[in-house]
């Protein structure tokens, strides 16, 4: 289904694109037409004088007025084309020469190439205007010397690009392979080097072409470029602007072929390179990120007494044609106060995504949909008006603290804001609080942490302050997302356990994301794991642990086979892959690389039950390696499933939250 | 430094490298081998080259440009009276470029984020490089056409108070701000996607501070970057502008001079434009490292 939606509107987006070429591609035509064909339709009356006309406004016979010697002005304007357009082509053409040579020197050979970078840096500090005036006063006034001064001052910018281009082409091996067998760096240059860098240089020449019809037509103005009796756009420009009250036509009509033809170029610069970029890109698969759910622990806690409630979770992104990722498939869970909720799982699993989705942090194109995702008593799903309460009493922390702390602020004011905008706090009262919070993380000196900024802080440092900013408001519920895995091994042990403390003494439930499940087992009271965005199991840590029901957890535990130690010894070899977050399967999304797998289980999705005998342990899975309880009812499960299975997907849910 | 250097030197050199006698060329085809000798001698271009050199970079330090060989006037004071009005057009554009920009391109980011609001970013690509493609003396022609002639709403040319800025500010300002916004908005779209404005989103920060304090800062330091050289570009933009407006800056001094042949004032305007260009690129690169506390202003 996906595939075939997807096809007409790839098409579509081809066609679009290839039709956003046609105005910049006819204006060229039109261009092109005129430097040929104008001197030849409208040469008369652009050249012939007649001295009753001169200098006349706009009318029927001349639309845009006579000149002083009583030209057309209009007819003189279309003439210029072929003026206009031919000296900026060859500016172009001369500065790309010149640049891409010295570049091709820079980018190939290291000592030359430093001086001429050198230069070329110097030369691109100055504005391509300035540069232009200095190389027309010294090749002369005229068409040769505006020209020549043109090219010149876009000399630097071609030999800059080409150098770095030609600097990533010289890394790869065919060119050395080229060098070990003796060819000569010219020959380099032009049989391996250009070909390689042809299209982007052509492209920028494109966009140079508009910007040198602007230079040139620039310096004519000035009265620097063409000089009479020749006239470009520029010329005509000034000449008009002399009698812009007489007739404003006169100055109109060149300046708006000056504008069209530098739009033109640009337009036709960006087509290609949307070109060049829809078809690279066009290659690429959808890929959303992967993300797995996990599925609601129906009967911890009482009823009364919730802090964060999911159920039937689900994250959707629109996928690149037409399809739809859901990295999150079904989630739910419950967190009463003073709770840990471990969630493990691979990358891709949907753990980071869970949590993303209940502190609201998804955004468009993706959306979160669920039954209910409630914390304390605000709808999560209703994202107006609960900025406060949630400010207040929800707390993150991420994996990488580096990452998570804004460069360019003291660590102070992301300590204050919290305080000062959700609670309120008049600064200094936020200041001694954020002092407290300091201590409270363990960092000493903290008026001297305060007024420093993230990066002279070490890395376990960093992750202090965003726990500490955490602490600022008044935290229910934290939601500590991979938040050792950026740190040094020597020092995740001091976070993990400065996070266990800050939960207990604040009382706030904690959410525990992470692909380790010995960390997570360290900290946390229960443990869910997560598979291509499912929750495939979920158990108080201890029953988890010494008896694991999904294969996959089983996997997972005797990958990290002692707690104590913090060596992560990678999972065992399994075959294939993870299902992707747009595959849409009927059965176990486990199955695949599942050592139990049968018919039953590519069939029918297993919903996620209690096992008989343990109140908080639930698995997905229809075959679950259990103790000598469940191996013995596995024969009836079996049979039951498959005169069931049909309606299991559907009855799954109702079954499931009864005891909710 | 070595830039400095390297501008002086090729002032300097221009006069040099010019084809033919320069100062019979100034003159006119009507003067005489004896006076051009004369003037020559006045300028000292008779002197070995180093001299010359030298004597160059001296009355440079202290301010003497020599005098004109057309009007046979100072240099230095007719670009004492004439840059600070060049000035007076090129800093309030400078610094409306950044405030027109930054909002613009923030806003535009926002809006346009992980593919969202399509229409939104098509128009405003559309928009800004229909703007960048108006050359700045076009579109003052342009504008003067509308509002002087057509609606005689403002005054022509010259300065005649404040009104008068107007439109040369406007011309200067239209091409560069679309250019800078568009880099905006694509820096501001590096800087939306970070990790830390992902935490400020979880605290909860209100929309405005998390854009104004959090967002601002850290864009700012690569746009201004980027955007320095259009900034400069604006200085160049002037002499155009000033010639469209007849505004009595440095501008309409050197293209004057340059039709005139007048080298030693050609050399002492460029030169100052030159420099104000360093030294604007130095600015820029200082408030730089004070907005960015990691001070990568060394790496750049
Ligand atoms: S349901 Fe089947 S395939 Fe899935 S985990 Fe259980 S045994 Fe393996």
């Amino acid at each position: 289904m996906a595939t075939v939606a997807a096809a007409p509107a790839g098409r579509g987006r081809r066609r679009a694109r290839l039709l956003a070429g046609a105005v910049p591609l006819l204006l060229l035509l039109g261009f092109v037409f005129l430097c040929v064909a104008a001197p030849l339709l409208w040469g008369d009356p652009a050249s012939a004088t007649h001295v009753a006309q001169a200098g006349q406004g706009t009318s029927v016979r001349h639309w845009a007025g006579t000149d002083d010697l009583g030209r057309d002005i209009l007819a003189r304007t279309l003439v210029a084309t072929r003026n206009s357009l031919l000296l900026a082509v060859l500016a172009t053409m001369l500065g790309g020469a010149v640049g891409v040579g010295l570049g091709l020197v820079a980018g190939s050979s290291r000592r030359l190439g430093r001086l001429v970078s050198a230069v070329i840096n110097v030369l691109l500090a100055f504005p391509a205007l300035l540069l232009s005036i200095f190389f027309a006063v010294l090749f002369g006034l005229g068409s040769v010397g505006s020209v020549l001064a043109v090219g010149a001052a876009f000399t630097p910018g071609f030999a800059r690009i080409t150098q770095t281009l030609t600097a990533a082409v010289v890394g790869r091996d065919y060119i050395d392979a080229a060098r070990v067998l003796g060819r000569r760096p010219l020959s380099i240059a032009l049989r391996h080097i250009l070909p390689n860098i042809g299209e982007p240089v052509l492209l920028y020449s494109t966009i140079h072409i508009g910007t040198a019809i602007l230079s040139l037509s620039g310096l004519s103005f000035l009265g620097l470029g063409v000089q009479p009796p020749s006239y470009d756009w520029g010329r005509l420009l000034s000449d008009g602007l002399t009698r812009v009250y007489i007739s404003p036509g006169a100055a109109l009509a060149p300046a708006v072929a000056i504008v069209l033809a530098g739009l033109t170029f640009n337009m036709l610069g960006e087509w290609l390179s949307d070109l060049i970029a829809g078809r690279e890109s066009g290659a690429l698969p959808a890929g959303p990120p992967q993300v797995s759910i996990v599925d609601a622990e129906a009967d911890d806690g009482t009823p009364g007494d919730r802090l964060l409630e999911v159920r039937h979770l689900r994250v959707i992104y629109p996928g690149h044609r037409g399809s739809v990722a859901t990295p999150v498939r079904d989630v739910s869970f419950r967190l009463a106060p003073g709770q840990t909720l471990g969630i493990v799982g691979e990358s891709g699993s949907g753990k980071s995504l869970t949590a993303s989705a209940i502190a609201q942090l998804i955004d468009a194109p993706g959306a979160v949909d669920a039954q209910t995702l409630r914390f304390l008593d605000l709808d999560l799903l209703d994202r107006q008006a609960v900025d406060k309460v949630l400010g207040r009493s929800m707390a993150m922390v991420f994996q990488d603290p580096g990452e998570a702390l804004n460069p360019a602020i003291k660590i102070g004011t992301h300590l204050l804001e919290p305080a000062m905008i959700h609670l309120g706090d008049p600064k200094p009262v936020a200041r001694r609080k954020a002092y407290d919070a300091l201590r409270a993380v363990a960092i000493g000196d903290p008026a001297r942490r305060y007024r420093q900024h993230q990066h002279e802080l070490s890395g376990g440092m960093k992750q202090r302050v965003c726990i500490a900013i955490g602490l600022m408001g008044e935290p229910k519920l934290l939601i500590a997302d991979e938040p050792t895995t950026a740190l040094d091994v020597t020092v995740q042990r001091q976070i993990l356990r400065l996070i266990a403390r800050i939960g207990r003494d604040t009382g706030a439930g904690m959410l525990f994301i992470s692909h380790d499940i010995a960390v997570v087992a360290e900290v946390c009271d229960r443990v869910a794991v997560m598979y291509a965005g499912f929750v495939v199991e979920q158990a108080p840590t201890a029953t988890l642990l010494a008896g694991p029901a999904h294969p996959y957890t089983a996997l997972l535990v005797a990958a990290s086979p002692t707690m104590t130690t913090d060596k992560v010894a990678p999972l065992p070899a399994l075959d294939g892959r993870m299902p992707s977050p747009d595959a849409e399967l009927p059965g176990c999304y486990f199955a695949d690389r599942c050592p139990r797998a049968d018919a039953t289980c590519t069939g029918h999705r297993p919903p996620l039950l209690r096992i008989a005998g343990s109140q908080a342990h639930r698995v997905a899975c229809w075959h679950p390696l259990t103790g000598p309880d469940r191996a013995n009812d596995a024969g009836t499960n079996d049979t039951r499933t498959n005169d069931t299975g049909t309606n299991d997907t559907g009855t799954n849910a109702t079954r499931e939250e009864a005891p909710l | 430094m070595v830039s400095l250097l390297i501008l002086l030197t090729a002032t300097f050199g221009m006069i040099h490298l010019i084809p033919g006698d320069p100062v019979a060329a100034a003159l006119g085809p009507s003067a005489s081998p004896p006076l051009v000798a004369q003037r020559t001698h006045e300028l000292g271009l008779d002197r070995p080259i180093l001299t010359q050199y030298w004597s160059y970079l001296h009355d440079v330090v202290t301010l003497h440009f020599g005098e004109s060989i057309t009007t046979e006037s100072s240099v230095s004071t007719l670009i004492l009276q004439r840059f600070p009005n060049t000035l007076r057009l090129a800093v309030p554009a400078f610094i409306l470029v950044v405030v027109l920009a930054l909002p613009i391109g923030l806003l535009t980011a926002v809006r346009t984020r992980g593919g969202r609001g399509r229409t939104t970013r098509r128009a405003f690509v559309g928009l800004t490089g229909l703007l960048n493609s108006i050359p700045d003396y076009v579109l003052a022609t342009l504008l003067s056409v509308i509002f002087v002639v057509g609606l005689k709403a403002l005054p022509a040319a010259g300065d005649q108070g404040l009104r008068s800025y107007v439109l040369p500010v406007i011309a200067l300002v239209v091409g560069p701000a679309a250019s800078l916004s568009r880099i905006v908005r694509v820096e501001a779209l590096k800087v939306l996607d970070t990790e830390y404005i992902r935490a400020a989103r979880a605290r909860r920060l209100p929309m405005l501070l998390r854009y104004g304090r959090h967002v601002l800062p850290n864009m700012v330091t690569a746009s201004l970057t980027y955007g320095s050289l259009i900034l400069s570009g604006l200085i160049a933009g002037t002499v155009l502008v000033e010639n469209v407006f007849g505004w009595p800056g440095v501008g309409t001094v050197i293209s004057q001079a340059v039709v005139q042949k007048d080298y030693p004032t050609i050399q002492g305007v460029l030169l100052v434009l030159g420099a104000t260009v360093l030294f604007m690129n130095l600015v820029v690169d200082l408030v730089l490292g004070l907005l960015d506390p990691r001070s990568r202003v060394g790496e750049l």
